[in-house]
């Protein structure tokens, strides 16, 4: 049997009386682009939430590598290797593109790469293969959108995470701007680093998915490969709405 | 400390007489701070103001409780007129105004206070009416008749509110724009303006609340101070949002008082709220009845 | 090192002015306003650096104070022993009060810091040790050598605190720390997803701010002889700690220097030319007005007056 990197079984979560996630198991395998899609308020972002240590979830256990995590803090999860984007960017606005990837860079202890070069090298070179390089002196709040939400990834990426959650980070973009993210999550999962990838842009989610969870109402409505996925009737009937 | 029953049972109507008011005191923060999240610690400040105006429209022969009713459109509009002024200095700029806009009510406050004081002098000032004064007699206690005039006005000012925002339109935008603002917005509405019409109606309240507060005694500018204690403890305890929460909290925080008053003295019970204010926090940010 | 340089050169004026001036009513100006320094540079390490605004102040500060108090009553414990003592309480009550409430929002932080210094004040208004509601009266030993009066003596040692201080907040914001603390305020949840503990940075902040809040007030009942409740616990110790940075500059440990200069002086001036109610009205004007119009202080001022192309 595969090893499982991330056991997500039975998680449950409410806010007051509403149910936002109920009964939710996914098993995700080291090295996989896994799709999670589902129309708003399904409860993508409160279960990467919960993977993240953002939420607690009330029931069900979440486990990384073997190892339950779902009472750690999130910066302990980060530091286990669970890296995300944010839906909404949120730069350090008061500091460079160069210094926001200093932040996990200083926090993420990582002893291999603090052997070979010095925080700010390492900080270029990831800002280099996402093509961020010629903003690395600018300030993070003047960046346009495209630009931020290859910061996130780009943050993300400088936690050397062995998953990576990017949560809509296509929202909004132009197809070639689009192409542009999805490059650079291709080339990420190539360097071994498993991906979830919550979109709402089907055909990104096509391209890149091997397997698709869909939710809806916060519970698991279909899962398979991208291309059963979408001729699924509840699929369609969730987003389309009967 | 001597132990009576008959002591405990006047400190209980007493504190439930106080609770009334302070639940009313304070929805007006439950719907600034609780609903439209804006951190309004000037809200103390503002309802002192309402009390000095009560005064001078005393002097003038109102009755305070006419005279509370009679500012509430102008209050309304103040509250308007401050949302608007925070928004376009701070909300609409982002998650970063959160220090800033802290740090303007609070200059707010001070300014509201220290302009009492340079207008009215640091003396306490007190209304007159027929109700202040007499007394009920229940059995072996007597009530001051204010307090009973007092929790009557808190307790209809309360309902009224709370069955505005349930039942009216507008009433229920404001409880959906707490909740779901991009919904809102979908539909049309703009959560700005609604926004501010809340603002202006929870100052509105105030202004009644400011001349239930002369009513019930003396007031004088630095009074705010004891009052951001006492309206934070009820709208934390009572769960952010939560109408019902602040009524139920605003009594809870009466009792507390009264009975730490009539048995411990005057120098706790300032300490009581704040204390309340600091156990919630700890134990149970969410409040009794929070989203 | 240049930092070094004028730190050095502030305080030899400092020792030189007290061997040298004789008006005894600038030195209690001067240790008033070097307080305020103190104050205003600990209020930025949790308020301008990691974003937490602390109205309670006078609940650290007064309970360095009386920290210093009783433990000289007590003990009869010379004034370094009373300044640690009195950071330590002080910085004790940081990482408590930081533990319970800075999980979180920061306005439910601001409202229980005003808490805290009601309770502080009702707890030594009802303890009788301490001198209660009246007051204590303290006798001041004599001076250490070389100093001759003590009054002299308490304000190179606050002079000394002042630069410690700087020093300090200096270092924290320089230092991965300050890092941390920066990017808490920026967004806290990147921050925690960035791998941030910023749970345990807060409280770092918190406890570092108060224990430099607590030593701040532990010279005071020397100076006066004397402590009471009302006075000690006095709003007019947040207000001066809160708008010394935000309209010095809370980016840049100069920025509280700078305010706390400027507004002391101004107060002093106001409440000596027009009237002490007067003076709390400039503070709050001038507070609403950098928050609004100048939101990086008069160092942020200067910082755009040099570079007008900036983008």
């Amino acid at each position: 049997m595969e090893k499982t990197l991330l056991d997500i079984s039975g998680v449950s979560k409410h806010f007051g009386g509403f149910a936002a996630l109920t009964d939710v198991s996914i098993a995700i395998a080291p090295g996989e682009r896994f799709g999670l899609i589902g129309p708003n308020g399904s409860g993508k972002t409160t279960l990467i939430n919960c993977v993240t240590g953002t939420l607690r979830n009330e029931s069900g256990s979440i486990r990384f590598d073997g190892a339950e995590i779902s009472r750690l803090p999130a910066y302990r999860r980060t530091r286990l290797g669970i890296a995300r984007s944010f839906q909404i960017p949120r730069p350090f606005h008061s500091m460079t593109v160069l210094e926001n990837l200093l932040v996990p860079l200083a926090f993420v202890p990582n002893r291999e790469f603090l052997a070979r070069s010095g925080v700010e090298e390492q900080s270029l070179e990831l800002l280099n293969s996402i093509g961020l390089a010629d903003k690395a002196g600018t300030q993070s709040n003047q960046l346009s959108q495209v630009e931020l939400r290859k910061l996130e990834l780009a943050r993300a990426m400088a936690a050397r995470p062995r998953l990576l959650i990017s949560d809509e980070a296509m929202a909004g973009l132009s197809g070639s701007e689009v192409d542009e993210v999805l490059a650079i999550l291709f080339k990420l999962n190539d360097t071994g680093i498993t991906i979830i990838m919550i979109e709402h842009i089907m055909q990104a989610v096509m391209r890149f998915s091997q397997r698709v969870v869909c939710l809806d109402a916060g519970r698991i409505i279909c899962e398979g490969a991208p291309a059963a996925i979408v001729q699924n009737a509840e699929v369609q009937r969730a987003y389309l709405g009967a | 400390m001597v132990f009576s029953f008959e002591l405990l049972q006047e400190a209980v109507l007493f504190g439930v007489l106080l609770g009334c008011f302070y639940a009313a005191v304070s929805i007006g923060l439950s719907v600034s701070f609780g609903l439209l999240d804006v951190p309004h610690v000037a809200h103390p400040a503002i309802m002192v103001f309402g009390s000095y105006c009560t005064y001078l429209l005393g002097l003038y022969g109102f009755d305070p409780i006419v005279a509370g009713i009679v500012l509430m459109p102008a209050f309304f509009l103040l509250g308007v007129g401050v949302y608007r002024f925070y928004y376009e200095a701070f909300e609409k700029r982002g998650s970063e105004a959160g220090v800033r806009g802290i740090a303007f009510f609070f200059g707010l406050a001070l300014i509201v206070e220290v302009g009492l004081i340079l207008a009215f002098g640091v003396d306490q000032r007190t209304v007159e009416a027929d109700y202040i004064g007499k007394s009920l007699s229940l059995g072996e206690m007597r009530i001051p008749l204010r307090m009973l005039v007092a929790f009557g006005v808190a307790l209809v000012l309360m309902l009224a509110l709370m069955l505005y925002l349930s039942k009216t339109f507008t009433g229920r935008a404001i409880k959906a724009v707490a909740q779901d603002e991009p919904a809102l917005r979908l539909m049309g509405a703009d959560p700005v303006r609604i926004k501010q019409w809340a603002f202006g109606i929870a100052t509105g309240v105030s202004a009644l609340a400011g001349a239930l507060l002369i009513i019930i005694g003396p007031v004088e500018p630095g009074m705010d101070r004891v009052y951001i204690g006492r309206t934070f403890a009820v709208v934390v305890l009572a769960g952010l949002g939560s109408m019902t929460g602040t009524l139920a909290a605003g009594l809870i925080l009466g009792i507390s008082e009264s009975i730490v008053l009539m048995h411990f003295g005057a120098s706790w019970a300032p300490a009581v709220a704040f204390g309340l204010l600091l156990i919630v926090l700890g134990i149970r940010p969410q409040g009794l009845f929070g989203r | 090192m240049k930092f070094w340089v004028s730190a050095g050169l502030v305080f030899s004026l400092a020792v030189i002015a007290a061997a040298t001036v004789k008006n005894e009513y600038y030195f209690f100006a001067g240790y008033t306003v070097l307080m305020f320094v103190v104050l205003a540079t600990a209020w930025n390490i949790l308020g301008g650096y990691a974003g937490y605004v602390n109205f309670g102040t006078p609940a650290f500060f007064g309970l360095g104070a009386y920290t210093a108090a009783v433990l000289f009553k007590a003990t009869a414990a010379p004034l370094a022993l009373q300044i640690v003592a009195a950071a330590a309480m002080s910085g004790l009550l940081g990482l408590v009060a930081g533990l319970l409430t800075l999980r979180l929002r920061g306005i439910f932080f601001a409202i229980a810091t005003i808490a805290l210094t009601v309770i502080m004040e009702t707890l030594f208004i009802n303890w009788r040790y301490a001198g209660g509601a009246t007051g204590l009266q303290l006798l001041r030993p004599a001076p250490i050598w070389p100093f001759a009066s003590y009054t002299t003596m308490l304000f190179v040692v606050m002079a000394a605190m002042a630069v410690g201080a700087v020093a300090v907040a200096r270092y924290v914001e320089t230092s991965w720390i300050g890092r941390g603390l920066r990017a808490i305020r920026d967004s806290e949840e990147a921050a925690e997803c960035s791998g941030v503990p910023t749970l345990k940075l807060k409280v770092f902040a918190c406890a570092l701010s108060g224990a430099l809040m607590g030593a701040a007030g532990a010279p005071m009942p020397m100076y006066l002889s004397f402590i009471e409740p009302a006075s000690t616990f006095n709003l007019n110790y947040a207000i001066g700690a809160l708008a010394s940075p935000m309209i010095g500059g809370m980016t840049h440990y100069m920025g509280p220097v700078i305010g706390a200069i400027l507004l002391s002086t101004l107060q002093q001036v106001v409440t000596v030319t027009i009237s002490g109610e007067m003076n709390v009205m400039v503070v709050g004007v001038l507070l609403v007005v950098f928050v609004v119009a100048a939101p990086e202080g008069i160092l942020g001022l200067f910082k755009r007056w040099k570079k007008p192309s900036s983008t």
